[in-house]
């Protein structure tokens, strides 16, 4: 009994902060979850603003808006802002609100790290935008920065965007290794590796990868400044150096970097399919040894980006035979999320519309992903729209859906009230067909011709660029509703139970809603942990 | 009631764009040389592949999606394992790449290995411009974007081919292994042409080759597919590609004004003769970063207007031009009597007050 008031008592006391100041120093999961969060979906409207320039200016043939400049100062910051400052700062804020949660633990193993990595980013985010009002305007030479574009020929504020990818490669790699600390250390000691949710499993992988590629970044992006600062010539043909080489570093982190992307929306995915299809999730252990197999993958097929860059047959044959075996693992993920809804008792609330439209969708930039992979083919693919069309189905409506799945379904956990689920149905299909409005087309461009990254573009391709760009206009306000809906829920929203779901499996489900500040402070029982197990 | 609107617009959109899509086809080109076709049916080949997987995928899940609801009163059944069907839908998968990965390394393998070409081009990217050399015949030029395309910019009524014209078009001879010898003069450029099926990067200080066999004569037009910089949309291709005769016959001709160029390169020209002929180079090669009225822009690219080079000794105008200088590219290509008008135009114009230059000014900086 006394040891039960004491923990009572403890709870009390280490309540959160009042004021503003609660959340600067704050060390707690969920605060942190809830800053990253927030701090995503701002970048996310900020991104799409740069997106609704780039599809305004590319509504029409002729430059009616923008000096091509400026339009590839936008292309950039765009790419930059959503991969570096929307997706992957949305997982971290994911990972935090849950994955104490997920494995029976108090909070986070590292608190002060934790806090830091959140704080380094708006700083970052800022020197990033701040390139903008320089001289010279922001960097022009895609989220890629190909050398030499990026040394030789960039504006001067090239050298506050190279200290910006240094922060945010500082945050995520802090946030990997507090994610590591706490899956492997805090997990309730009942737990067994192969008892955690999937979600736990795949930012487990992911935070592997992170450790692994963004140093990789940090530096491609150092030898850039010496480059471009201190005389050296690791990308300069005429000291020695391999404006290539620029491409083999960056693309070693950047495809483990399209997995980080990923692979948490595959964990996200495989915990909201099996609540409403009121079945089991099919086939755990193989999914948890496909995210591992992919994982290991994108480690050794970065060359696929780079097929035109005079690549040797015998290591084209190679990168081709590599990327194309990444079809097996994911192949095998989505059959195991089809045979988890088969013979299921589904029901279709918006997380669960966002989770199908997800499989469908992300399997469609999965096909465009296996015929880039086929080296003579993307010699006609490679630069162009078909590519445009590729990434952002497995980006958009792959990891972004992930995302926002992921909202509806904890969105009850977190605020402890229910969202409105008929402006949530109505968000959905708006997002769902504009969306496609926006990115499907662009197949067709690509194929017909049309390079990416150009502000301006002949006749034939003004229709299906006229499209693509109405699309996007009703894509981006959707977000406007999207943001109404989240905070009429946390201000209107009707009570939720703990468990909102009522088929819905896991230890989050088992605190009260919303969830208490300290997730757990006495570890779950085997029996709890066994009970609220996905594969059970 | 929204996603209704929005379905009915993108309905409207699209009925709106029939005509377009008839006259300009949703898919890869065949081409007009002897890999093109074979890429196109790899590329085919593999869109069936992946096409009928996903009408059965997709097949799968919306009959489950239409089936297996709640509302109908189903109960969920409660498998979830099968090693079985796991080794099943790993090795089919495995099965239908390998049949995949064949076809795909024979035409690679085809594209790749080239015994013996009959003719060579060199194709240097620059910013923002093509420049084509033929080594073997010793002549070689300079493809800009055409100024109707530059002059249509801002305007509703656009020419036919607006952004893929230029003004001097590369020529090829049909029924000949020609290899490109890739390279380029600053930044990464990549010259594509959709219908040859060549793409290649342009990187600078290395060489990379490509090669096409054209079989039938005609027109084609390419662009740029690496981001190059500010005008990397605006540095089309466009390739003629005639019988041989009228090949050689244009060969020869190139060479008569090569020579042409080089006598007029010895003789003193006037200030104005300089002038005219060097506002036409400045359009085409320096108003793309310098502007057209040498306004320049702020921060990026430096005005011709009160310039201390343009108005300072010529030996350090004709250095920048010819030599280049960090971002601003060597312009070395050029001809004598074309490099002095050029200058003589930026040191004139713009209300600059520098010294006139003379083709063998430029000669004797070099």
């Amino acid at each position: 009994m006394s040891t039960i008031s004491a923990v009572a008592a403890h709870d009390d006391h280490h309540g959160p902060e009042k004021g503003l100041l609660r959340w600067v120093k704050t060390t707690n999961h969920k605060d942190i979850g809830t800053l990253y969060l927030w701090f995503a979906f701002s970048m996310l409207l900020l991104g799409g603003a740069f997106a609704m320039g780039i599809r305004a200016e590319l509504l029409h043939p002729g430059l009616q808006l923008m000096d091509p400049q400026f339009f590839n100062q936008l292309t950039t910051m765009h790419g930059l802002i959503m991969v570096f400052g929307a997706i992957m700062p949305a997982f971290v804020g994911l990972a935090n609100w849950l994955i104490p949660m997920m494995v029976g633990a108090p909070d986070m193993a590292l608190p002060r790290l934790n806090n830091w990595s959140f704080w380094v980013l708006p700083f970052a985010g800022a020197i990033l935008l701040s390139t903008f009002f320089m001289e010279g305007g922001a960097p022009a030479f895609g989220w890629t920065f190909y050398a030499p574009l990026s040394t030789t020929f960039a504006p001067d504020s090239t050298d506050f965007f190279i200290f910006a990818i240094h922060l945010l490669g500082f945050s995520s790699i802090m946030g990997a290794i507090n994610i590591i600390a706490t899956v492997l250390n805090m997990k309730a000691p009942e737990m067994r590796l192969m008892d955690m949710p999937l979600f736990v499993w795949t930012w487990l992988i992911t935070s592997f990868l992170l450790i692994g590629a963004m140093p990789v970044l940090a530096g491609a992006v150092t030898m850039m400044l010496t480059d471009r600062n201190f005389g050296t010539a690791f990308f300069d043909a005429t000291g020695g150096g391999d404006p290539v080489m620029f491409q083999h570093i960056f693309w070693f982190f950047g495809h483990p970097e399209v997995y980080i992307m990923i692979l948490p929306a595959f964990g996200v995915i495989s915990h909201i399919l099996p609540t409403f299809a009121r079945k089991p999730l099919f086939g755990y252990a193989s999914m948890v040894y496909a995210t591992a197999s992919i994982a290991f993958l994108s480690y050794i097929v970065w060359a696929h980006h780079m097929f035109l860059t005079g690549m040797p047959v015998a290591g084209e044959l190679y990168f081709m035979y590599a990327t194309m075996l990444i079809a097996v693992p994911t192949g095998v993920k989505v059959f195991n999320w089809v045979a988890t809804i088969w013979k299921g008792s589904m029901t279709f609330e918006t997380p669960m519309l966002w989770a199908l439209s997800f499989v469908i969708l992300f399997t469609i930039g999965g096909f465009s992903g296996l015929m880039l992979g086929i080296v003579p083919a993307d010699i006609q693919y490679h630069d162009t729209y078909f590519v445009v069309a590729h990434f952002h189905y497995v980006l958009v409506t792959g990891a972004l859906w992930g995302i926002i799945a992921a909202v509806f379904y904890w969105l009850p956990k977190w605020t402890g009230k229910m969202y409105n689920e008929t402006l949530g149905k109505v968000h959905f299909w708006w997002a769902m067909i504009s969306v496609n409005v926006v990115f499907f087309p662009q197949h067709f461009l690509g194929l017909a011709g049309m390079p990416r990254r150009i502000p301006d573009y002949s006749l034939q391709f003004a229709d299906f660029n006229y499209i693509s760009s109405i699309g996007g206009f009703a894509f981006g306000l959707s977000f406007v509703l999207f943001a109404y809906i989240v905070v009429d829920c946390i201000r209107n929203g009707k009570p939720a139970d703990s468990r909102p779901w009522y088929s819905a499996k896991g230890l989050e489900w088992t605190l009260s809603s919303p969830a208490p500040y300290h997730s757990f402070n006495t570890p779950p029982t085997r029996a709890e942990i066994l009970e609220e197990s996905q594969h059970s | 009631m929204k996603q209704f609107l929005t379905l009915t617009g993108a309905i409207a959109a699209l009925m709106s764009s029939r005509a377009a899509i008839a006259e300009y086809g949703l898919n890869m080109t065949k081409g007009v040389s002897t890999i093109s076709g074979d890429i196109y049916s790899l590329h085919m080949m593999v869109f069936w592949v992946c096409f009928v997987i996903g009408v059965v995928v997709f097949g799968a899940m919306f009959y489950s999606i239409i089936a297996h609801r709640k509302s109908k009163g189903v109960k969920a059944a409660h498998f979830h394992d099968s090693t079985t069907v796991e080794f099943i839908w790993t090795g089919i998968p495995i099965l239908i790449l390998i049949a995949m990965a064949i076809p795909a390394s024979k035409v690679l393998i085809d594209i790749e290995v080239l015994d013996k070409a009959d003719m060579t081009v060199k194709v240097t990217g620059h910013q923002w411009k093509w420049q084509y050399d033929y080594p073997e015949e010793g002549i070689g030029f300079m493809s800009n974007l055409a100024q109707s395309s530059r002059d249509a910019i801002n305007l509703d009524d656009k020419p036919e081919n607006y952004l893929l014209e230029v003004d001097k078009r590369l020529v090829l001879p049909v029924d000949t292994k020609v290899r490109f010898l890739i390279t380029a003069n600053d930044v990464i450029h990549a010259w594509w042409v959709p219908a040859f099926a060549v793409k290649q990067d342009a990187n600078p200080g290395f060489i990379n080759d490509a090669w096409v066999e054209v079989t039938e004569e005609g027109t084609y037009r390419g662009q740029c597919a690496e981001l190059c910089g500010k005008d990397h949309g605006f540095m089309p291709i466009v390739v003629d590609v005639v019988s041989k005769e009228a090949f050689a016959a244009w060969v020869a001709e190139q060479q008569a004004e090569k020579a042409a160029a080089a006598a007029s390169a010895t003789k003193t020209w006037s200030e104005d003769e300089l002038v005219a002929n060097g506002e036409a180079i400045y359009n085409a090669n320096c108003s793309g970063c310098h502007q057209k009225d040498g306004s320049g822009i702020l921060g990026a690219f430096p005005a011709m207007t009160g310039s201390t080079i343009a108005n300072g000794p010529a030996s350090d105008h004709l250095d920048i031009v010819i030599n280049g200088k960090g971002g601003m590219p060597a312009f070395k290509m050029l001809g004598d009597a074309d490099l002095a008008s050029v200058i003589t135009y930026e040191r004139r114009a713009f209300g600059n007050n520098g010294t006139v230059v003379q083709p063998s000014d430029v000669t004797s900086a070099r």
